[in-house]
């Protein structure tokens, strides 16, 4: 049961093999059941909501809805109404929003069952779930080891089954990095494919929604009914809606897979080394036709993201004042010291780290040292890459330098950063971007990068979905929670 | 102390708030009506709600654009939102949303007039930025009120190159872009409720220096004459300490009007840094030509070009003329009575400057909702062009046309007030006159020119009013004078 893709799913729903209630029920108790090991939710809802249920039987009762039913769970830093949304922070830990995100509302109207709020970094900071006020995430292949980071929550949550897919969100490799390490598929789509309305910000202009599942297919049909454009976000694209299609072969002849070799050939660890060109080989193996790739200014991208990122955060997070919502001081003697011990006491030590550095960067006779020279490397990366997909269809490259580590492990913050390294240029360029898992190195998974061109997440969920048809790393489940 | 003008010279630029009367705020959907209940028009966005995100007013875009045009100004291809960011309570979301680099207008100028002549004024530019909310901090003991209806409703803020070189310059520049941004309909120039506002900035240099002397601003002037007294006190204050051999302090002043006097708000070293940077959650906007055209097609004609059309094809006096031009919605009534009638212009414009100001005046009403109609009112002129009344009783006839709303013709012909211009029925009324009168006859004939009025007031007398003054006139000196 708990290795039925969505599709499956759907499928026994409509022919009443399963009734919406008894599917739900399955994942409700494995959520209660398995979330004092692995800490991978914020909360867990006592009750499935009926409107939810009536609206997934109503649509089931009509005609094919290939998400109704289906169970779900919600980064904590979307929106619901009605329901705490706490990003993480202590200094939103009483936040009830009055209004859904869009991505919220779109799966809802889907007919999809909210089961709760995921875990995560501190407003999407973070990548190993550390930095959470409500405790770190356990990684279920290992539960001494991290998740990754921010959606660390939403993946820990899908690789132990406490759900079949869960949303995340990645800035710069959120979705991705945990995905790899957690041994599923995770999908960053294009920046202003899926509306960031009631998406807590962290940087607005590389924040998006994506999907993180067991397979590139699950991920494929849940992403195509949250995107499309947004009156409310004027971020999102005027393009026309996009639906998955799963390809019917495993064939990937004509399909030219551009090797960025320089990174793999860059990878300390041996193990990992060996799972990417092993997968790249399989690929080929399937009729892709491989050409090697590099993007010249790809290692100025963690620099130039952690002054961007920053500095939109540090502007982004302003809101959290203490006077009208969020945690507000007790002790405040007037209204400089009210901000002050409000922000001080509600935000977490990696929050108020990148809000010091953004709001530094963009401080008086910094702004054009930092912030202005950080843009410009974001557009000569953006080029490199367009340069790149002159030549081939997707990009593949690794997902993580490192395999899961020790809680603990990496004490300060910086030395963390350069764990983006990978998925931070695609971040930057705003395209579509994924990791799949390739197989698993001491009992660790690890996943494989792959980058679409600007829209067009169908190719890199295709040549995932291709990959998967062929092997079986993306349905492996910890022992512990089989 | 030394004499400005002669010894010293003023330098003046002007900041110009000028409120867009829009339905709804900058940013959001809510009404941005002024006077309503406190906080009752504050949107999730207008109150900072996290996930929140802003979606351009497109009318504001317009209003703007029109504004641009009217001031001869460049309207870029691209307009960008910056986001200048500082902690106030009425500032929900700890920015404000304004325009850095690239606003909305570019350079452009307008010419204003005073005793000296005309002179050149040029606009550095002028963008658009949203309102912060209202701090009222007198109304509780222990607690700051915040209003947040306010927050978000749009403002172009125009700046002017410092270019003014005394108070009166100063007023009528700031006169000018009033005249422009009322009769464009982007403003409704309601200076109490602050729809109008402005910064001055001001400082002082002896006669024939070149280099600007240290400056200060004066904040939020809302009326004419306060910006003119304004000004001139903070010259002669600056003028007191660099005689005295002191230095002028860059600061924020405010001034209070009840005491004649400016007062420091802050200086420069306090000042905030308020670290711009494009707003991350707006693309940049293109403006199209046919944005462009379409408020071109929309530019009314200004008061300035008005007064030349109405004396050189009309035939008005100048004074006339500016009077009638000046006054939106006169010269709207002017020119629609003047399309309907036969009347000559002039006739119109004294009548209507005359007797049917002094009819509004009694009234206590305004031309823009008058209970005569222009076409009404034209029938009135008509009834005087062509000889039917005289002004005197056109007035009578003015009065019972408002309080009945009956047309001129009816009231006339229910009154019996049509002019008596049968020939006959006046020789008969003279030839009697002359008979009755032996004396006077002999004494007009002896050369008392005066006399002839003497026989005019007799006739008018005799009929009331009624009898046409210029055929009187005519029939009187051909009797007397056989």
């Amino acid at each position: 049961m708990i290795n039925l893709s969505i599709r499956q799913m759907a499928d026994m729903l409509t022919t009443k093999q399963i009734s919406v209630q008894e599917l739900n029920g399955v994942y409700h108790d494995r959520a209660r059941q398995f979330n004092d090991r692995t800490n991978a939710l914020i909360s867990v809802y006592e009750e499935l909501c009926a409107r939810e249920v009536m609206q997934a039987q109503d649509l089931l009762g009509k005609a094919a809805h290939p998400l109704a039913g289906i169970p779900l769970i919600h980064k904590d830093l979307f929106c619901t109404r009605g329901q705490t949304t706490t990003c993480g922070s202590n200094m939103l830990e009483h936040f009830i929003p009055p209004y859904d995100a869009t991505v919220v509302s779109r799966l809802s109207a889907a007919g999809m069952i909210t089961h709760g709020k995921a875990n995560m970094d501190e407003f999407a900071m973070g990548s190993s779930n550390e930095h959470s006020a409500y405790g770190p995430v356990a990684n279920p292949w290992d539960l001494s080891r991290v998740p990754g980071g921010s959606s660390g929550g939403s993946a820990a949550a899908v690789a132990a089954r406490m759900t079949p897919v869960a949303t995340g969100t990645d800035t710069g490799g959120s979705i991705r990095q945990p995905a790899a390490l957690c041994g599923i598929t995770g999908i960053k789509p294009s920046y202003g494919r899926v509306s960031r309305y009631g998406m807590v910000a962290f940087a607005s202009s590389l924040d998006q929604g994506g999907v993180l599942a067991p397979a590139a297919d699950d991920c494929g049909l849940v992403l195509s009914a949250m995107s499309g454009h947004d009156p409310l976000d004027s971020t999102s694209a005027r393009r026309p809606g996009w639906a998955w299609q799963k390809p019917e072969s495993a064939d990937l002849t004509g399909v030219k897979v551009g090797v960025i070799q320089d990174w793999v050939d860059g990878l300390q660890d041996e193990a990992i080394k060996q799972l990417t060109l092993q997968a790249i080989e399989t690929l080929k193996a399937q009729g892709a036709s491989l050409i090697d790739i590099h993007l010249p200014h790809a290692d100025l991208a963690v620099s130039a993201y952690y002054v961007l990122a920053p500095a939109e955060c540090s502007s982004n997070l302003s809101r959290f004042d203490g006077v009208r919502f969020g945690h507000q001081t007790a002790q405040a003697q007037n209204l400089e010291d009210l901000y002050r011990r409000s922000r001080s006491e509600g935000f977490g030590e990696e929050v108020k780290r990148r809000i010091m550095i953004g709001t530094w960067a963009l401080s008086s006779g910094y702004y054009d040292a930092y912030y202005l020279k950080a843009q410009k490397i974001r557009r000569l990366i953006s080029d490199d890459f367009r340069q790149a997909f002159d030549q081939c269809h997707v990009l593949a490259c690794p997902v993580s330098p490192e395999l899961a580590f020790k809680h603990g492990e990496k004490a300060d913050g910086v030395s963390m950063y350069q764990a983006d390294q990978f998925t931070i240029p695609a971040s930057l360029a705003g395209l579509p971007c994924l990791s799949m898992p390739i197989g698993h190195a001491a009992g660790l998974p690890v996943g494989l990068q792959l980058i679409g061109r600007y829209y067009d997440e169908q190719s890199i969920l295709a040549v995932a979905d291709q990959y998967q048809q062929l092997t079986r790393h993306h349905l492996q489940v910890p022992e512990a929670f089989l | 102390m030394s004499v400005i003008g002669a010894d010293w010279e003023m330098v003046i630029g002007l900041e110009i708030h000028v409120r867009l009367d829009t339905n709804s705020k900058l940013f959001s959907g809510m009404k941005a009506s002024y006077g309503a209940s406190p906080n009752s028009q504050v949107s999730f966005l207008d109150a900072g709600l996290p996930g929140t995100l802003p979606v351009i007013n497109q009318k504001a875009l317009d209003y703007a654009i029109r504004f641009g045009l009217s001031v001869d100004a460049d309207i870029p291809d691209v307009t960008v939102f910056a986001r200048k960011n500082y902690f106030y309570p009425d500032l929900p979301k700890g920015y404000q949303i304004s325009q850095m680099d690239d606003p909305i207008v570019g350079k452009g100028h307008l010419v204003i007039t005073t005793e000296d002549g005309e002179k050149t004024i040029e606009i550095t530019r002028a963008h658009l930025e949203e309102d912060a909310g209202k701090s009222i901090h007198d109304k509780y003991d222990q607690f700051s009120a915040i209003d947040l209806n306010r927050a978000g409703t749009p403002l172009i803020e125009v700046v002017s190159e410092p270019q003014m070189s005394n108070a009166k310059e100063a007023v009528a520049y700031m006169r000018e872009i009033y005249t422009r941004v009322t009769h464009l309909g982007i403003c409704d120039g309601n200076l109490q409720e602050g729809s109008f506002r402005c910064d001055a900035n001001v400082s002082v240099r002896r006669a024939g220096e070149t280099e600007l002397g240290t400056r200060a601003e004066i904040k939020n002037l809302n009326s004419f004459r306060f910006i003119e007294k304004a000004i001139n006190h903070e010259a002669r204050r600056q003028v007191q300490i660099l005689e005295s051999g002191g230095t002028v302090t860059q600061e924020t002043r405010l001034y209070d009007a009840d005491k004649d006097q400016t007062r420091s708000m802050r200086s420069k070293e306090n000042a905030n840094d308020y670290r711009y940077f494009p707003d991350p959650d707006q693309l940049p906007i293109r403006i199209t030509a046919e944005m462009i055209s379409a408020q071109k097609s929309r530019m009314p004609e200004f008061p300035d070009a008005k007064v030349r059309r109405f004396v050189a094809e009309l035939g008005l006096k100048k004074d006339d003329a500016e009077l009638i031009a000046h006054d939106q919605a006169m010269a709207a009534f002017f020119e629609s009575s003047q399309q309907a009638s036969q009347a000559k212009a002039d006739l119109n414009a004294k009548f209507l400057l005359g007797e049917f100001s002094a009819l509004l005046n009694v009234q206590g009403a305004v031309i823009a909702d008058s209970r005569i109609l222009p076409e009404a009112y034209a029938g009135l002129l008509d009834a005087m062009a062509d000889g039917t009344i005289s002004r005197k009783v056109a007035k009578q006839v003015l009065d019972e046309m408002w309080g009945t709303g009956q047309s001129a013709a009816q009231v006339i012909k229910d009154q019996g007030l049509g002019q008596i211009s049968d020939a006959s029925a006046l020789t008969g009324l003279i030839k009697k006159l002359l008979e009755d009168n032996p004396d006077q006859v002999a004494s007009y004939r002896g050369g008392n020119e005066k006399m002839f009025n003497f026989f005019v007031g007799q006739i008018m007398k005799q009929t009331k009013g009624q009898a046409n003054p210029v055929q009187t006139k005519q029939l009187l000196e051909e009797f007397l004078n056989e």
